[in-house]
């Protein structure tokens, strides 16, 4: 009883402070920004996957100046915690709300449903709603390329892969890294691990280690920290970034190359259409000819004429006339599971569930 | 001078209500000192995490419904704890609770869809009570120390989960996660965000109250805690009831993590393991075992969290600051309550 009446004393206390603070919140004015809501699974420190995403935050505040005002939630757990964060943002007056994780979705479509008047954006997934938008972008063509440059400089063909969860994207990933390894080397191989998460410092460095161990002697990554990176080269061996421009954070010429996000050229337009009141509802999936995705400068060790190669095949997928997940495609069974002369559509892509040939792994 | 720690001859009431409210108040004094090192108004930082936290009915909604996993699990680990069994395993029971409900939506669909939830709870229950059962047999037969086992066996039902919604039982479209529970079998929601769940949580404090206080079970439970010597005269089977305690408390941490995932997720997703079973032993240690008391401390808990978000949004701090605030209440609360039991000495050292 003594704790219970302690615990009262607080309550009250506390109470009397939520009076207090009461009315205290200020009627909007008429020039007030256009506020905009911004969710991360983690923090912008990351220098991975939040970064890229703040990076392109950052050019919304440069480019609108200020017309707009920013509220950032950072780690915000991907469970209730999630729609409480967007309600949070919605009651503190954001008019649009973006969040950068797969499963937000759920919660972001249901905080959608209650607040008809707030657009919504939600990165990486596949549910939408009159309110709310997703959006996202081709990936797999740097996924690619950067393929293509880690099996040029491999001397033992054994490709590594730190993957975070067997969803399609990651798969979609795995599948573009491989092909571009193996058009290169027809004979590489690429090993997959699963992390289970997407934000695990020491995790992704156990599964960069794992597959080092295995004689992997170059490690690519779909994870949002640089620790699988560093692992290889702290191994002597090489790597392939992943969002950011890996090789100048890490300070390193072994991180042979970065597929990178430019997340800035979506949402600019996104808030632009909120402000005007033109917005409408989308699924977008934009690649290169968008600018949504790039490569970072490729590293002074991969030759000049491979790196003029590289460019040559971005080329053409840029102007449309090549892509990926064309032509004959097998399984890593065997199984063919595109005949030749067939272009992969958008649906298939965004559902891939199994491995191609030449990766060492299982989806399941 | 030296300074020694004695135990006080008599629980001062008096230190019991002064003790802890001086340690919050320095906790406060603290958390200003960080928020000042971070250019932030203290008096406003704090403002905006109570009005984050109760502001509105919103916010008061989503701070109860963070508020009570942390109530069951801290009843449920306040069970154990009674016997001086450290079950730091409530994680791992909650987990298995979601696990057996998210078994039964899927799988049990003989059953006939009313049925599913109340089926699903109990399964849960179960699950959690099996898995807490494990640790207690261990101690109760070959003192197998109990703070290592609950622990580990939490990382067991962690990956076990992941396994399950990743790999196993996973939802098609590449979806992380498992089918979505059908919608008639779902906890509902009762006032805005506020589900059925808190008559679960409510019923459970008074029935522990008078299980713990008013019954003979609950007298020996106490006994064995206090003075298992004089329990053992008594009669009183420790084995027994320390496989019963655990078996207890494993059901209501399950308990608690089928009502959560029925009421929220409405599947196996990732987040399920959030940590509730964690905080509960705070819950449970700061509510000093008290069944009632736990529902103050649990709501006080989830206004940490809930009104942490505030702190980015009003104040535009990093979120890592929230956590720091956090911590800085608890330490304080957790170390003060030593001299509720214990006074200091000061004693002269003679001249020589």
């Amino acid at each position: 009883m003594k704790k219970l009446s302690v615990l009262l004393v607080l309550l009250l206390l506390s109470t009397t402070l939520i009076f207090a603070q009461g009315g205290k919140e200020a009627a909007p004015k008429a020039d007030e920004p256009f506020k905009v809501g911004v969710i991360y699974i983690s923090s912008p420190g990351d220098m991975g996957y939040s970064y890229m995403h703040d990076q392109g935050t950052k050019a919304a505040e440069a480019y609108f100046g200020d017309k707009i005002e920013v509220i950032r939630m950072e780690n915000v757990p991907e469970n209730d915690g999630a729609a409480r964060a967007m309600e949070q943002l919605v009651d503190a007056g954001c008019k649009i709300v973006f969040a950068n994780s797969y499963n937000y979705q759920d919660y972001m479509l249901q905080v959608a449903k209650e607040n008809p008047d707030v657009y919504f954006e939600h990165c990486s997934g596949y549910l939408s709603n009159p309110n709310m938008s997703n959006y996202f972008g081709r990936m797999y063509q740097m996924r690619y390329l950067s393929g293509m440059i880690a099996a040029k400089m491999s001397t033992s063909g054994k490709l590594g892969y730190v993957g975070a969860f067997n969803t399609p994207e990651v798969v979609r990933g795995i599948n573009a890294f491989a092909l571009g390894a193996r058009a290169i080397n027809p004979k590489a191989t690429v090993t997959v691990v699963w992390t289970n998460t997407w934000y695990d410092p020491s995790l992704e460095r156990q599964g960069a280690i794992a597959l080092l161990d295995q004689g992997a002697d170059v490690i690519a990554q779909h994870q949002d920290t640089t620790e699988p990176a560093k692992a290889a080269i702290e191994r002597g061996k090489l790597a392939v970034g992943y969002n950011a421009d890996f090789r100048s954070i890490v300070g390193s010429d072994s991180v042979l190359v970065s597929p990178m996000w430019n997340w800035g050229n979506y949402m600019i337009p996104a808030i632009e259409s909120a402000i005007n009141g033109t917005w409408k509802q989308q699924s977008y999936w934009g690649g290169l000819e968008d600018d949504m995705v790039k490569l970072s400068p490729i590293s002074p060790l991969v030759p000049k004429d491979f790196q003029a190669q590289v460019m040559a095949k971005q080329d053409e997928i840029a102007k449309g006339s090549w892509d990926v997940f064309w032509g004959e495609l097998k399984d890593n069974t065997g199984a063919v599971r595109q005949k030749a002369g067939e272009k992969m559509a958008d649906d298939k892509m965004l559902t891939m569930d199994w491995f191609v040939e030449g990766v060492i792994g299982s989806v399941k | 001078m030296r300074v020694v720690v004695e135990k006080r001859d008599t629980r001062s009431k008096r230190m019991a209500i002064l003790i802890p409210l001086v340690s919050f108040i320095v906790s406060l004094m603290l958390g200003a000192i960080v928020l000042i090192a971070s250019k932030s108004n203290p008096l406003q930082a704090y403002g905006a995490m109570l009005n984050g936290a109760f502001g509105n009915a919103r916010r008061f909604q989503y701070t109860i419904v963070e508020s009570l996993p942390l109530l069951m699990c801290g009843l449920g680990v306040g069970i154990a704890f009674r016997l001086k069994f450290w079950n730091i395993g409530a994680e791992g029971q909650y987990v298995w609770g979601a696990i057996g409900i998210t078994w039964v939506m899927q799988f049990w669909r003989f059953l006939p869809v009313p049925m599913l939830l109340p089926v699903g709870l109990a399964v849960g229950m179960t699950l959690g009570a099996l898995w807490a059962g494990v640790p207690g047999f261990l101690k109760a037969q070959w003192s197998v120390d109990e703070t290592l086992t609950t622990l580990m066996l939490n990382y067991v039902a962690i990956g076990l989960a992941e396994y399950l919604y990743i790999n196993k039982w996973k939802a098609p479209l590449g979806n992380m996660g498992t089918p979505e529970f059908p919608r008639e079998a779902w906890l509902p929601q009762i006032w805005g965000k506020v589900h059925a769940g808190i008559f679960i949580a409510l019923a459970l404090v008074v029935l522990l109250w008078f299980l713990l206080y008013k019954t003979r079970w609950g007298f020996e439970l106490n006994m064995i805690g206090k003075n298992p010597k004089a329990a053992r005269y008594q009669g009183v089977s420790i084995k027994r009831n320390i496989v019963l305690a655990m078996i207890l408390s494993g059901a209501i941490c399950g308990l608690s993590g089928s009502v959560n995932t029925a009421a929220i997720a409405h599947r196996l997703t990732k987040g399920v393991n959030a940590g509730y079973g964690f905080t509960g032993i705070i819950i449970a240690w700061m509510s000093g075992l008290n069944p009632f008391a736990s529902i103050l401390v649990a709501v006080v808990m989830a206004a940490l969290t809930t009104g942490a978000d505030a702190l980015q949004i009003a104040m535009k701090l990093p979120e890592s600051m929230g956590e720091v605030l956090q911590g800085l209440v608890l330490i304080p609360l957790l170390a003060g309550s030593i001299f509720v039991e214990h006074k200091l000495k000061f004693i002269k050292k003679e001249a020589a």
